[in-house]
This record gives C-alpha cells, structure tokens and sequence, in this order.
C-alpha cells in the first residue's frame, strides 16, 4: 500500500482500444499502416537477404569461371554468354553454344563473357553497392551530425563561420570533386568511399542544425543549463537524441545516392575495379556485351531500380510517419 | 531587393574564386615534372621553370591563370587531342551539351508540366496514377539505361535512328540522348507540379475564387497554376545544370563531344590531364554557382512574400 494508490476504486478501467501511445511505437503504427512504405521495406530486406546469401547458394565464386571437360576431345569447355538457365525452364528459353555441355548446371540469370554465373556477380555486387553505401552513410551521419549539431548550438560568429564553409562546400559540383579526387587518389573503391565522404554529411549537418535550433530554445535545456550541464552533456546528451527522427529519414534518401552515385563512377570507370563488381560495374559490363549477350545487363538494372524503389519508398513512409500531417491522423 | 541581388552576387563571385583557388592550388601540388629530366639539364629545366613563372609564388601563378581564364585561355592539354588549345576543344564540347542539354530541358519540363497539371485536375483517376507510376520509374533508373534501352530497340535492333552521335545527322541522333536524359527532369518536375498543384487547390483563396463563381481554365491559370508553379522553379535549376553540364555518362555512351564526355576523358584515361581538369572544375562550377544565383534572384521576382520577406529579414 503506498499514497498514490487508490483506496477503494479498483475497478477504475482504462480505456485500451485508444490507449495513448509512446512516440516511437506511434512511428511504428503509421509507418507499418502505408502500403508503400511495407512494401519499400519488404523489398529492402529481400535484396539484402539476396545480397548475403544468395553468392554462398548458387555454389559458385563471384569471379569463378566455370568450365567442364568435353569429353569426346578432353578440351576444356568454358560456360561463355550462357543464357538463364533455370531447372525445367531452361528448355523453353533459347540455347547458347556449348549449351549439352551444362545441362546439370544452373545458372540462374546466366553467365557474362568470361563464364562467370551471374547470379552469383549480381548479388556479390549488391552486397558490394550496400556496404559502400551503408558504410559511407554511417560515418556522414556522424560527421554531419556533430557539425550541425555545434554549429546550431553555439551559434553567432562560431555559427557564422560553419555556415559559410558549408556554402562554399556547397556550391562545389559534385563532379568536380570526383574529378579533383581522381587526380589524387588511386581509382577503385576508396575513391567512391572518399568521394561520397566529402559530399553527403553536408546534407545531414543541414537537417541536424536546422533541429538543433528548433530544439535549444526548448524549456528542459534552459532547466539542463540551469542545472549546470556542460555544453558537450546538452549537446549530444540532451539534444542529439531527439534529432534522430529526421536524421534516419535522411539516411534513407541519402543511401540511394550514395548507390546511384557508385553506380556512375563505376560505370564511368573510376570506381570498383575487375574482378571485384558492383551494381554499377555490372551495368557497364552489360552493356559492353550488350549486342551479343542482351539478356546480361538486366539483373543488375533491377537490382539497382528496386534498391532505388525500397529506400525511396521507406524514406516518404518514415517522412510521414514521423511528422504527420494533421489530415494523415 | 537590389542591396539583396547585389549581395547575392558578392557572395557567388566570392565562393567562385575560392573554389577556383583550392581547385589551382590542388591541382598545383601534385607531384610530378613538366619537363622530362632525362633529355634536359638542371640549368635548362631552372630557366624554363623561371621563363614559365612556376617558381613565383602561388598567388602570382593563379592570378596570372585566371587574367588568361578571364580572356578564356584555358591554355593547352597535357595529353588529350595532341595538345590542342583547351579553348577550341571545350566551345565545341560546350556547345553539344549544352543543343542537347537543352532540348532535353524544354522536353522534360514541357511534358512533365502537362503530365503534372493533368494529373493533379484528374486526382486519383487515371492519369494520375500513370503520373506517380512514371514518377517514380523516372527517380529509380538512372538515364543511362534508358539511354542503353532505346539505343539497342532503335538503334541496334531496327536501325531507325543512328547508333551513336553524329553531328552531320544532328536532328536524329539527337533524339535517344535528349530523351533519355529528360526522362528524369520529366519525372521530377510532373511529380512536384502535381503535388504543388494539389497544394494550391486544396488552400482558402482557390476555394475563395470557386465560391466566387470562378471555374475551368480561369480558375486554373490565374490562380492555381501560377502559385503552384513558382516552387517548381527551385526544383528545375539544379535539373537544368545537371543536363547542361552534360549526363556523363550518357555522353560517354552515346559518343558525343560534349563537357561530360571530355571530363570523363580527362580522369580516366591513362594519364590525367590537370589542365582539363582544372578548366572544366572551373566552368562545372561556375555553371552551378551562375545558375543557384538566376534561381534565387528570380524566385525573389516571381514570390512577392519572399521578396518582401527578404528585404525585411535583411541584416
């Protein structure tokens, strides 16, 4: 028995059908109730379920060539420009040559120029694409993040300064940058990592300011300052957590980009080198085979369509659901 | 609004230097010897060094590049086009991004603009479901695989227009690269004309003006279209440098001498050519910086409560 209990009342009954509900599982109920949005995240999780095993189910190494031995000469027989070949579908698809010599095997999407199973590449570069992605992303919230989050918060000639550089950074073109990086640094994974580095947390910083200002004025950080936190406590203590809502949503739209904008240096030539593969370099190589093996450059194409489609899709849905609209309610 | 135009320019003329400055700066540390040391002495590398200037400091160096810049002398390649002047090469480059650029431009916001208005009139029925549907395939697929799909059905597989650019068939072979790229500025603008548009019908004043007995195309021109269009315009500018500046690699597929071509070539060939990278990172950015700077000076005239705002709010 304590005093906040109710002596005689105990069977006052809350009202569960419109129980009040926390913040986050309110996101989570309007996040789940778009169709769009379940079905961005459905698509997500499957490619990226894909992207993890789906090289280690097709038995293969993404840059395995494979080959059988004929056996009338004892030559060797390398799976060229293989087209799908899909257990019991395969026969109503058309043959390539050397086609009698695998028919035990699968290759789901079929195999490039040099014999290798595209399943397998396909995959292997979407695993590739994603963690460039998320890696990069990861280390831009970050960095963003801490520079908004300062800059917002101490505002006046320290806000003044921040904000001109984040002008200037601004106003490079992107491609501008690549180019100057090309210049520098060695072609391959590390320039598209560096590349995405330096453009994308200017965006987050944007968001991350834009809330801090928002949030400062508040009345639990003039009672934090009052109290005696520090500026470092308040900063990232108090205020960071309540910017993680339109930080994630962000993320969302930024890790598109981030694949896109691997996909094109790849594509251009500056980016992932043979044999490693990405999405992008797929692309590329599809479409240098494009007149003799059409069917090549497809997979990597609706990877990368879908990957777009699921992110922009979780992204609208988390924008929505996060501040809704009146009217949504 | 004038002392807010005059600083607007200030601060992008500003930006400009700096960046052409780190860019000079960057490109100018690079390790390495104009000369080659094995067919030439000290002394003679020393003069030439002296006679060329890149002993002064840095500042006098780039001060005396951007007085040549300002006349347009880019000076000459290091290694492409056999060292041609940079000049000659990026006019022409120039002006084939830019007739394509172009033509993608007006098709995409001519299209996307109807699409969109169509769209937000007919809300929920057809035409609006199309809308979103290309809406969205329009921001999921890069324009260069649209570029590899019309190539291939009309160009590789029934050869009704050319494979790759050519400049003596210039009309038909400009037809895959600007549609191809206008597909995304298409999308873009039909999705954001819709929603703007949906916006401003659903405000008080259009209601207003119903209630008032104004219908039909009156309604639309003088009081929904010209308040849902001036956000569009925020949105087309950076469209605008994008497909200006040429799509890359839509260039590099399709053979065309444009900026987004001659950059490619610049960075990944063999060897990097710094005098074109350091001249197409000065138009690229200028460009941009030229065209924010258009943006924001013309939605201050086009949205009076942004004009009045800024004139207001200005420190």
């Amino acid at each position: 028995m304590n005093d906040f209990e109710l002596l005689k009342h105990h069977d006052i009954v809350t009202d569960e059908n419109f129980a009040s509900q926390t913040y986050w599982k309110g996101v989570f109920t309007r996040f789940f109730a778009k169709k769009r949005s379940v079905i961005g995240l459905i698509i997500v999780v499957v490619i990226i379920v894909l992207a993890i095993l789906g090289p280690v189910l097709s038995g293969y190494e993404y840059r395995e060539i494979s080959s059988v031995i004929n056996p009338e000469t004892g030559k060797e027989v390398v799976a060229k420009g293989l087209a799908p070949r899909i257990p019991f579908l395969h026969k109503l698809l058309g043959k390539a040559p050397y086609d009698d010599f695998f028919a035990d095997k699968t290759f789901l999407f079929g195999t490039d120029d040099l014999g290798r199973d595209l399943w397998t590449r396909t995959w292997y570069g979407a695993r590739v694409s994603l963690l460039i992605a998320f890696v990069t992303i990861a280390i831009d919230v970050v960095i963003g993040m801490c520079y908004g989050l300062i800059s917002g918060y101490f505002g006046g000639v320290v806000d003044s300064i921040m904000q001109r550089f984040v002008e200037i950074a601004n106003s490079v073109p992107r491609l501008v940058i690549v180019s100057v990086l090309a210049v520098f640094m060695p072609k391959g994974i590390g320039l598209v990592i560096v590349a995405l580095l330096i453009t994308e947390w200017i965006g987050m910083s944007k968001i991350a300011r834009a809330e801090m200002l928002k949030i400062k004025e508040l009345e639990y950080i003039l009672a934090g300052k009052t109290l005696g936190a520090s500026n470092l406590q308040i900063i990232f203590g108090d205020v960071l957590p309540n910017t993680i809502g339109p930080i994630i949503t962000q993320v969302m739209f930024s890790i598109p980009t981030a694949i896109f904008t691997e996909a094109f240096l790849s594509f251009v030539g500056v980016g992932i080198m043979l044999p490693e593969c990405s999405v992008g370099s797929l692309i590329e190589d599809g479409f240098n085979n494009i007149t003799t093996l059409p069917y090549q450059i497809i997979p990597p194409i609706i990877v990368l369509a879908l990957l777009m489609l699921g992110f922009n899709f979780i992204g609208d849905g988390l924008r929505e659901a996060l501040a809704p609209k009146l009217k949504d309610m | 609004m004038a002392k807010y135009i005059v600083k607007r320019i200030v601060t992008s003329v500003v930006t400009l230097l700096i960046i052409t400055f780190l860019l000079f700066f960057l490109v100018r540390i690079m390790p390495g010897n104009p000369f080659p040391s094995e067919r030439m002495t000290d002394e003679a590398i020393a003069a030439k060094r002296l006679e060329m200037g890149l002993d002064d400091p840095i500042m006098t160096q780039f001060i005396r590049y951007m007085k040549k810049v300002c006349v347009g002398d880019f000076g000459k390649g290091t290694s492409l086009y056999n060292g041609a002047p940079i000049k000659t090469v990026l006019n022409k480059a120039i002006s084939n991004s830019f007739k394509i650029g172009g033509i993608a431009i007006l098709l995409g916001t001519a299209v996307g603009l109807i699409l969109g208005i169509v769209a937000a009139l007919n809300r929920d029925g057809f035409w609006d479901v199309f809308c979103s549907v290309f809406s969205i395939l329009g921001v999921c697929v890069p324009a260069y695989v649209f570029l590899i799909f019309l190539q291939y059905t009309f160009a590789y597989k029934t050869s009704l227009l050319p494979y790759f650019f050519d400049s003596m068939n210039f009309f038909k072979s400009t037809i895959i690269p600007s549609v191809s790229m206008s597909l995304f500025t298409m999308s873009t603008i039909a999705r954001f004309t819709r929603n703007e548009m949906v916006e401003v019908m659903d405000s008080d004043y259009v209601r207003l003006a119903e209630s008032k007995g104004m219908y039909g195309t009156k309604l639309v021109t003088r009081h929904i279209l010209r308040n849902a269009l001036i956000p569009v315009v925020t949105v087309l500018a950076p469209l605008i440098v994008d497909l200006l500046t040429g799509a890359l690699v839509v260039e590099k597929i399709y053979g065309i001498q444009g900026i987004g071509k001659l950059m490619v070539d610049a960075i990944s060939g063999e060897g990097i050519d710094y005098n074109y990278v350091l001249a197409l990172g000065i138009i690229y950015s200028a460009l941009y910086i030229g065209m924010m700077l258009v943006v924001d000076i013309l939605y201050g005239v086009l949205d009076p409560r942004i004009r009045v705002a800024k004139k207001g709010g200005d420190k």
